[in-house]
């Protein structure tokens, strides 16, 4: 069961994860951000349902299309948009831009430029907790494209047979850029290669933010009481292209088109809301109006920031006592 | 002072170091049991236990992305590879991962991960298992490598790799395990990483070697010193940080390089040292550099084709006795 107080912080979030990825849009049309920027904007009830049910000190590592994850994980718009404008103030100092901010104090450790780079570090991440008997789980968000690399096989059986404290999310978007998953993927649903680990896998609807929630709680409960790992695939859709520069010439617009005007997770979510009463619809429309002002805030932040200083540009390569 | 194998000073600094601090563990293949197949974690599971002495399904990526994610979680891991080799399977996780997780997160990560194990020729492993890898890790920024030459060296620099909050690659050398070597008792010796060690010293020309080579250097420099000349040996220990200083003050003496490593000669690490040399002392050089590797062949099974494609004793000689003119 979500909270009602859940209930708005996951609207929230949703809502500061969609006018942050439309303004990062806005300026990478502008000319005022550059380098590979990939937006999230139709998937955020996934990283919104998950990351409702962690603290800062569980972990999640991210993916290529990170910004949705780092978001829901406590980081602010400004210094994550100050990043992906390569500034000094952002995350990273202007040394990851979009594909790579991570913030450790929230236990995020990092978006992963490498297709699957990110899950056996989650892995190790989870071994630690275990190692360390604490009670902290480890969420590995990835595309449907990662569940053809090798490091998803490898780490779900290593998670599986060291019974970790590990929640692994696919994040199936219909895409690998250009292929459609059905060309790449010899299994319908991705959850279901987690027969051949022995654990637990299921599908859900990933726009849907009480499906993926009651999954994840499930699985949380299940990595908690020391089982071990759960997959569980949330199946979504790429409303924008792959990047920001993406001329999507491999799909038809109506299907773009159908999803984003029946299936967006934010409408979704808010009509759901509204209808059982939780909130009205003057609330949550202040809620929406109140992320676009940070979003706007955020880039104003971003670009009135200082570029990082060429004479630091050694620093940080290795951690010197 | 006690005289130990370099497989045995591994293992006790390893103990040790678990004793000392609960946050350090091994995980990699066959160490359980069997105890690594050079015996480097022999029985330590019994005072440790198997979740301290862990061993791993056969997955090279995810025992070394493992490591990353537990280093970034307060962790101390050592990965054992059962060769080094095996790095080029799970080379994202180090080269992109590893290496690169603090500068590009701005400096706010630590990772505390030593990844060891054995490489090199000798005991007839062929083609994909008896490579020298060192150079390749030293290309990427990020990430420390240490090449220990006996026994000692191996105790001092595997205890400030264990203890060093970076990504260390520890290339131990497979014909040394079982070489003695005289080991300082005290639980807290390290060897400062970037600290070569003059082995010999000469006058006439200086011999750069590591791990193998270094013992090789120094029958090298024997035979020399009948034929009158005396040869200044130097083990760099660790590859990255380099002690580049130690050796361009001995080739200000001497005034004459051979650099000779087992990693294959094109695109070496002793290429990069003659060029440095060439660079910091090129005034007081009185004959070209000559570097050293293995030919661009595979390394094959035949103990003579083996040798054949390494650099031997006597073409160490014979390039120390062309720089002297000789």
């Amino acid at each position: 069961m979500i909270s009602k107080e859940q209930k708005l912080w996951i609207y929230e979030i949703m809502n500061k994860i969609r006018y942050f990825e439309l303004k990062a849009l806005r300026l990478f049309e502008e000319n005022k951000l550059r380098g590979s920027v990939h937006l999230y904007a139709g998937e955020e009830a996934v990283a919104a349902a998950v990351c409702a049910q962690l603290t800062d000190d569980d972990y999640i590592t991210s993916t290529h299309r990170g910004h949705g994850h780092c978001i829901a994980k406590g980081a602010q718009l400004d210094k994550a948009m100050a990043e992906l404008m390569g500034k000094e103030t952002g995350y990273c100092k202007g040394r990851s831009g979009s594909m790579h901010i991570a913030d450790f104090t929230k236990g995020n450790l990092g978006a992963n430029a490498i297709v699957g780079g990110g899950i056996p570090i989650a892995t190790g991440a989870a071994l630690a907790a275990k190692l360390q008997k604490n009670d902290k789980v480890a969420v590995s968000f990835f595309g449907d494209g990662a569940s053809n690399e090798g490091t998803f096989h490898e780490s779900l059986n290593l998670a599986a047979v060291w019974k970790l404290p590990i929640i692994f999310i696919c994040e199936n978007n219909g895409f690998g850029i250009s292929v459609p998953v059905a060309q790449s993927t010899s299994v319908e649903n991705i959850s279901d290669r987690a027969v051949g680990y022995g654990i637990p896998g299921v599908t859900v609807d990933g726009n849907d933010v009480f499906a993926v929630y009651e999954a994840f709680e499930t699985a949380v409960k299940r990595a908690k009481a020391g089982d071990g790992p759960t997959l569980i695939e949330c199946k979504t859709y790429r409303t924008l292209g792959h990047w920001t520069g993406d001329p999507q010439t491999y799909r038809d617009k109506k299907d773009v088109e159908m999803w984003r005007d029946t299936k967006d997770p934010i409408q979704l979510f808010k009509k759901v809301l509204v209808d059982a009463g939780d909130f009205t619809a003057a609330e949550l429309d202040a809620i929406e109006e109140a992320a676009k002002v940070e979003a706007d805030a955020a880039a104003e932040f971003a670009i009135n920031s200082p570029n990082p200083d060429p004479a630091d540009v050694m620093d940080d390569v290795f951690y010197d006592a | 002072m006690s005289k130990k194998t370099y497989a045995t000073a591994i293992r006790d600094v390893i103990a040790e170091e678990m004793r000392r601090d609960e946050n350090v563990f091994v995980m990699g293949e066959d160490i359980e049991l069997l105890g690594g197949i050079f015996g480097c974690t022999r029985d330590l599971y019994k005072e440790f236990g198997t979740d301290r002495i862990r061993n791993t399904p056969i997955s090279e990526a995810a025992m070394i992305g493992a490591g990353v994610g537990a280093a970034c979680a307060g962790m101390r891991p050592i990965v054992e590879l059962m060769y080094m080799d095996f790095t080029l399977v799970a080379a994202d996780q180090i080269i992109n991962q590893a290496a690169k997780t603090r500068y590009i997160f701005g400096g706010k990560a630590k990772i505390p991960l030593v990844i060891r194990g054995q490489q090199g020729i000798g005991r007839g492993n062929a083609a994909t298992h008896s490579q020298s890898l060192e150079t390749i890790f030293m290309h990427f920024p990020g990430i420390k490598v240490a090449c220990p030459s006996n026994a000692a060296d191996a105790a001092g620099l595997l205890r400030t790799a264990i203890r060093d909050d970076n990504p260390v690659m520890f290339f131990e050398h497979k014909a040394l395990y079982a070489s003695k070597f005289e080991v300082p008792d005290d639980p807290d010796f390290c060897i400062p990483f970037g600290q070569a060690e003059i082995k010999r010293t000469g006058k006439d020309v200086t011999i750069v070697g590591s791990l193998l080579y270094v013992s090789r250097a120094l029958e090298a420099a024997a035979e020399l010193e009948k034929m009158g000349i005396d040869a200044e040996v130097i083990d760099p220990r660790t590859m990255v940080p380099f002690d580049m200083d130690t050796i361009i003050e001995s080739v200000k003496k001497t005034g004459k390089l051979v650099v000779v490593h087992e990693a294959h000669k094109v695109a070496g690490w002793g290429a990069e040292v003659a060029s440095q040399v060439v660079d910091g002392a090129f005034k007081y050089l009185d004959a070209a550099p000559i570097h050293l590797g293995a030919k661009a062949c595979p390394l094959p099974f035949n103990i003579e084709l083996e040798n054949a494609v390494v650099p031997s004793v006597q073409q160490i000689v014979e390039a120390a006795k062309k720089v002297c003119y000789r």
